[in-house]
C-alpha cells in the first residue's frame, strides 16, 4: 500500500480485569485498512471480534482496558486522544452499526429527531439544514415515503427496516469508516442480502471504509476485499476475499471452511474440528490453536506462531506454513 | 428407500388467541360494543406426508409457523382443525394416556440445548429419567448401562455422567439433548432449529451426528431450519413455508435445481455465497405481513412480481409440477411464469 491507511492497528492488546487476574480478549492484533477499504472480521463466537471492534473505537466498558499497541485513525492517535475528542470521532469520522438496531435508537424519539440532534452534536448548521440531511440519508438506504417515515417511532418499523434506519444514522456525518457488528445476523436472508448490499453500494459510492465483523463466512466473502480470521483473541490468518475463503492456508481457517456444507457433496460427511475453542483461560501455550489441530508438532506448543506472508498475498501464523 | 408413510399431516391449522382478558376484547363500533378476538393464524392448512427413513425439511422466514408446526404435530400444541396420523393411525385426538405408546416412538429436540436441560439434574439423570418413564420394568443396571451406550453414541464421554449440563459447552449440551431423546428408541425425531444457536465447527459435528445416527438405526427426522445450506445438504426432501402455509415442497434436487414458487425462488437466490462477487438476489418488495391479518388468496401475492387479481382473491392449492415437486401458485398453474 502506497498511501497512508486510513486505519492502522497495531499490537492491540485488551483485556479484562477478573477477579482471578486478567483475561486477554484481544491478543496482539495488527492489521491496516485504505480509505474506501472493506474488511472483513470472521470467526467463531467468544474469538474477540466485538472486542475488537469496540477496541477500535476506545470504547472498551470495564472491566475492560486497552493494555497495549497502538491505532492511528487519520493520523492521529486514538489510545492517546481525550475523550471529548474521541466523541468527535465516533459517529462523525467513524460509525457503528450493531445486530440489534435498537442499541442504536431510542424507542421514544421519533426516527426524525434522533436523526436531527445526532448530526447537530456534531456540526453547527441550522436544524431545517440537518433535516434536509437526514432526508438524504433516509433516501439513500431506499425507505419510500422518506417525509412521513421521519416522523414515526421505531416500533412503526420492520426489522429489516429499522437496520436501514440504522444505516442512514451512521451515514449521516459522511464518515470515513463504518464498523458493523453482526449487523445481519438477527434478520432473514432475503432481507440479509437487501441489507448487505446496500451497506456494500453505500461504501463503494460514498468511498467510506467498512469492517464487517460476522460469525458468517460467506457473508464477508461477498462483501469484503479482505478477511481477517480470528481464533482466541488473535488473527490467524488475514488476506484477500479470494484467498481466505477459496484456499486458505491456516489449518484452522481450512478446519472452518471444510466444515460448511456448501463445500461438500449432498449428504456427505463435513469437516469436523475436534473439540472446541478454549475459553479464554485456558489458551494454551505456544499456538492458540495447537490443542485442535491435526498438524501440530512440537513446535507449536512451545512458541507462538508470529503472523507472517505466506502464498497469494496471506498473512497465516503457523509454524508449519512456509 | 422404503416408501412407507411414517407421518402423515392433513390440512393443519393452529391459530393462537392473543386477545387477552375479556375487557382487552371489546371493541366500540357501530354504536355499540362488540367482544372481539385477535387470533395469531400461525399455521394455515398444511399437508404432507413423511417417509420412513427420510429427511424432510422445512423453511422458511422467522415468524412463518415452522416451530408452531413442529410443535402440534408432536401434541405440544392441540390444532384448530386437521389432522396428524402416525403408521396409519390418526394420533391428535388421542387422550394422554392413549398417546403414552407414541411419546416413544416420537422425540423432539430443540434449538437452545440449555432451555431444555434441566439445569439441576445429573446427566446421568436427564438420561435416566425417559427410560425409567417409558420403560419402569427395565432394572438399576440396565438403565445405567443403556446410558452410558446412548452417551458413547452421541460422542459424550460416559465418565462425564454425573456432571451438571452448566459444566459442558453448547455442542455438548446439544449431543446431550440428542441422547435424551434417543434413550427410549423412537423412530422419528422433530428437530427445531438444532444448530442454529452452535458455532459453525460445531454445527459440523452435530449434523454428521445425527446423519450417523439416522443411517444405524433408520430413524426419520423432520428438520426444521432456516439455514438453506444445512438444509440442502442434510434433506431428501423440503417443505417451504410463507405466512403459514406451504407454497412449495419438492426433492431435493428438484428444489435446488429449479425452484418453481416465486418466493422460494427469491429465497434460494438470496442464500449467502462463498466466493460470490456482490449480490444478484431478487428482490423482493414490501414487509412480511402479519400472520394476525392474512392477506387475501394468495398470501404471497403482495409481494409476489407475478402476481394477478385471481392471485389476490384464490388461494392456490398445492399441484404437482414434474415428478418430484408440489407447488401452490396460480402462476405456475397457468404456465404464465418465465423458466
Ligand atoms: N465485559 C467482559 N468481561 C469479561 N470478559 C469479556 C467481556 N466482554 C467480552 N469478554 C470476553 O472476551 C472474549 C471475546 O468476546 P467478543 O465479544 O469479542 O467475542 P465475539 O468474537 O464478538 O463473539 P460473538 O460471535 O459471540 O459475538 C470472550 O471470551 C468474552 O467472554
Ligand atoms: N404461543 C404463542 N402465542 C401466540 N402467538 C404465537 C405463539 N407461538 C407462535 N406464535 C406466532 O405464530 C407465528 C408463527 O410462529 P413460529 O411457529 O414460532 O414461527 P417460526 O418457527 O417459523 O419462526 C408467529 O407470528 C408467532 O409470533
Ligand atoms: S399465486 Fe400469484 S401471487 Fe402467489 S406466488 Fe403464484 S403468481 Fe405469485
Ligand atoms: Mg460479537
Ligand atoms: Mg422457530
Amino acid at each position: 500500500m502506497d498511501r497512508q491507511p486510513l486505519l492502522s492497528v497495531r499490537d492491540l492488546e485488551i483485556r479484562f480485569r477478573m477477579r482471578h487476574g486478567d483475561l486477554t480478549a484481544v491478543n496482539r492484533v495488527s492489521f491496516d485498512l485504505a480509505r474506501g477499504d472493506r474488511l472483513g472480521i470472521v470467526g467463531e463466537s467468544g474469538a474477540g471480534k466485538s472486542v475488537t471492534g469496540f477496541g477500535i473505537l476506545n470504547l472498551v466498558s470495564k472491566p475492560g482496558y486497552i493494555a497495549g499497541g497502538r491505532l492511528l485513525f487519520e493520523g492521529r492517535e486514538l489510545t492517546a486522544l481525550p475523550e471529548e475528542d474521541l466523541r468527535q470521532i465516533r459517529g462523525n469520522r467513524i460509525s457503528m452499526i450493531f445486530q440489534d438496531p435498537m442499541m442504536t435508537l431510542n424507542p421514544v424519539l421519533t426516527i426524525g429527531t434522533q436523526m436531527v440532534e445526532t448530526i447537530l452534536a456534531h456540526r453547527a448548521i441550522s436544524r431545517a439544514e440537518a433535516t434536509a440531511i437526514a432526508l438524504d440519508r433516509i433516501r439513500k438506504v431506499a425507505i419510500p415515503s422518506p417525509q412521513k417515515r421521519l416522523q414515526q417511532y421505531p416500533h412503526e418499523f420492520s426489522g429489516g427496516m429499522r437496520q436501514r434506519i440504522v444505516i442512514a444514522i451512521a451515514l449521516l456525518n459522511s464518515p470515513a469508516l463504518i464498523i458493523a457488528d453482526e449487523p445481519t445476523t438477527a434478520l432473514d436472508v432475503t432481507i440479509q442480502a437487501d441489507i448487505l448490499e446496500l451497506l456494500l453500494g453505500l461504501c463503494q459510492s460514498e468511498k467510506m471504509g467498512l469492517i464487517l465483523i460476522t460469525h458468517d463466512l460467506a457473508v464477508v466473502s461477498q462483501v469484503a476485499e479482505r478477511i481477517a480470521v480470528m481464533y482466541a483473541g488473535t488473527i490467524v490468518e488475514i488476506g484477500p476475499t479470494a484467498q481466505v475463503a477459496g484456499n486458505p492456508q491456516h489449518p484452522y481457517t481450512r478446519g472452518l471452511l471444510g466444515a460448511l456444507p456448501q463445500r461438500v457433496p449432498r449428504g456427505g460427511r463435513l469437516n469436523q474440528i475436534p473439540g472446541m475453542m478454549p475459553t479464554l483461560t485456558r489458551v494454551p501455550e505456544g499456538c492458540p490453536f495447537s490443542n485442535r489441530c491435526t498438524l501440530c508438532e512440537e513446535v507449536c506448543r512451545r512458541r507462538v506462531p508470529p503472523l507472517e506472508p505466506k502464498a497469494a498475498g496471506c498473512l497465516a501464523a503457523c509454524h508449519l506454513l512456509d | 428407500m422404503n416408501t412407507d408413510t411414517l407421518v402423515s399431516i392433513r390440512d393443519l391449522h393452529k391459530h393462537f388467541d392473543i386477545s387477552g382478558g375479556w375487557l382487552d376484547q371489546l371493541r366500540f363500533t357501530g354504536g355499540r360494543f362488540a367482544r372481539r378476538k385477535t387470533l395469531v393464524q400461525a399455521v394455515n392448512g398444511v399437508s404432507f406426508d413423511i417417509m420412513e427413513g427420510e429427511t424432510v425439511s422445512v423453511v422458511g422466514e422467522s415468524g412463518c409457523g415452522k416451530s408452531t408446526l413442529a410443535r402440534t404435530v408432536m401434541r405440544l400444541y392441540p390444532p384448530q382443525a386437521g389432522e396428524v396420523h402416525y403408521r396409519g393411525r390418526r394420533i391428535d385426538h388421542l387422550s394422554r394416556e392413549q398417546f403414552k405408546p407414541y411419546r416413544t416412538r416420537m422425540q423432539m429436540i430443540f434449538q437452545d440445548p440449555y432451555a431444555s436441560l434441566n439445569p439441576r439434574m445429573r446427566v446421568r439423570q436427564i438420561l435416566e429419567e425417559p427410560i425409567r418413564f417409558h420403560r419402569p420394568k427395565t432394572s438399576g443396571s440396565e438403565v445405567l448401562d443403556r446410558v452410558a451406550e446412548i452417551m458413547q453414541q452421541v460422542g459424550v464421554d460416559p465418565e462425564w455422567r454425573e456432571r451438571y449440563p452448566h459444566e459442558f459447552s453448547g455442542g455438548q449440551r446439544q449431543r446431550i439433548s440428542i441422547a435424551r431423546a434417543l434413550a427410549v428408541d423412537p423412530e422419528f425425531i422433530v428437530a427445531d432449529e438444532p444448530i442454529a444457536a452452535l458455532d459453525v465447527s460445531i454445527q459440523a459435528q452435530i449434523l454428521n451426528l445425527m446423519m450417523d445416527l439416522q443411517e444405524k438405526r433408520r430413524l426419520t427426522y423432520l428438520f426444521i431450519s432456516h439455514d438453506l445450506s444445512v438444509v440442502a445438504h442434510i434433506s431428501n426432501r423440503v417443505a417451504v413455508m410463507y405466512l403459514g402455509t406451504l407454497c412449495e415442497l419438492a426433492a431435493i434436487d428438484a428444489l435446488f435445481d429449479r425452484p418453481r414458487h416465486p418466493y422460494t425462488q427469491a429465497l434460494l437466490s438470496a442464500i449467502p455465497r462463498l466466493g460470490a462477487k456482490g449480490f444478484q438476489h431478487q428482490r423482493l418488495t414490501g414487509d412480511v405481513p402479519t400472520p394476525i391479518d392474512l392477506p387475501s388468496g394468495c398470501v404471497f401475492h403482495g409481494r409476489c412480481p407475478h402476481a394477478n387479481d385471481r392471485c389476490a382473491r384464490e388461494v392456490p392449492t398445492l399441484r404437482p409440477q414434474g415428478q418430484e415437486t408440489l407447488v401452490a401458485c396460480h402462476g405456475v398453474a397457468e404456465g404464465r411464469l418465465p423458466d
